[in-house]
């Protein structure tokens, strides 16, 4: 097999499917939340290098730029979301601990049917 | 030399991710992700995204993980593993993400096969294009992120805050 010159997207492509795939057994598989949150980041992540590396590719293809610069926007704005869903999300963390002593996922039933 | 860039850190991101996800310790957990994280922010260099490179670092690495870590560390939870393992929710896990990576991998597989990015240039890394988009035509979402923020932090400090009335405490 040679080697290519520039790397293939289709490695791209892969990469941010096998880390999506890496934070979806992460969050289905975990009990501690922390850990689950953090496999929630890692899967965020793989969709932002999979959007940046789709609109360079469209971009090219159409000749657009600013079609990949929309991608790097959106890219932009998961980031900003990304952030303050952390926020809340580990203030909710240490609000159920103080309550429970515990953020075990399987112990955290209340609301489950 | 871009291969090898990409190969070296495309493999650095999936060790990594693989740690986080199965490490036992949350704090080693999260150390792996910040190597995940800036990995992914060299792709992102690959790709003709430099400004989204440093932004990943300043704010993955530099404000989210550290918050994490914050939290980690005021709650102290440690590597727990206490209780039973429940090894149908493993093996459910583990089919579910295998199924859900086939159907997404054929997906993508198929499409641009074979297509060359083209060598990066000046017109494509500049920045000056990014922050005028942003500023005109993304004015308006921009300014709702901003916004959203506000809220987050808001909703965060509330929420963090000690309560008044005390929840009951779990039966052991």
């Amino acid at each position: 097999m040679s080697i290519p010159v520039s790397v293939p997207i289709q490695w791209y492509f892969l990469l941010a499917g096998a880390l999506f795939v890496i934070g979806a057994l992460g969050a289905l598989s975990r009990r501690n939340g922390i850990t689950i949150f953090l496999s929630i980041e890692l899967m965020l992540n793989s969709v932002n290098l999979l959007i940046v590396a789709y609109a360079r590719v469209v971009g090219e293809r159409t000749g657009d730029l600013l079609t990949a610069l929309n991608g790097q926007i959106l890219v932009l704005f998961v980031l900003a979301v990304a952030a303050a869903e952390a926020a809340v999300g580990l203030a909710l963390f240490i609000a159920i601990f103080r309550g429970r002593r515990t953020i075990d996922v399987n112990r955290l039933n209340l609301m489950r049917w | 030399m871009e291969v090898a860039v990409f190969a070296v850190f495309a493999l650095l991101a999936l060790g990594s991710a693989l740690v986080v996800v199965l490490h036992r310790n949350p704090i080693y957990s999260t150390m792996s992700l910040v190597v995940t994280l800036i990995s992914i922010a060299v792709l992102f260099v690959l790709l003709g995204a430099p400004f989204l490179a440093a932004l990943q670092v300043l704010v993955y690495t530099g404000a989210i993980l550290v918050l994490f870590l914050f939290v980690l560390m005021l709650l102290n939870v440690g590597a727990g593993g206490r209780g039973p393992d429940r090894l149908g929710q493993k093996i459910g896990a583990v089919g579910a993400s295998a199924a859900f990576g086939v159907v997404m991998l054929t997906l993508l597989w198929g499409r641009f096969h074979g297509f060359e990015l083209s060598p990066l240039t000046e017109e494509i890394v500049a920045l000056k294009p990014l922050a005028k988009q942003l500023m005109t035509t993304y004015l308006l979402p921009f300014e709702m992120v901003g916004l959203l923020l506000l809220a987050a932090v808001i909703a965060a400090t509330a929420l963090a805050k000690k309560p008044e009335v005390r929840l009951p405490r779990e039966k052991t």
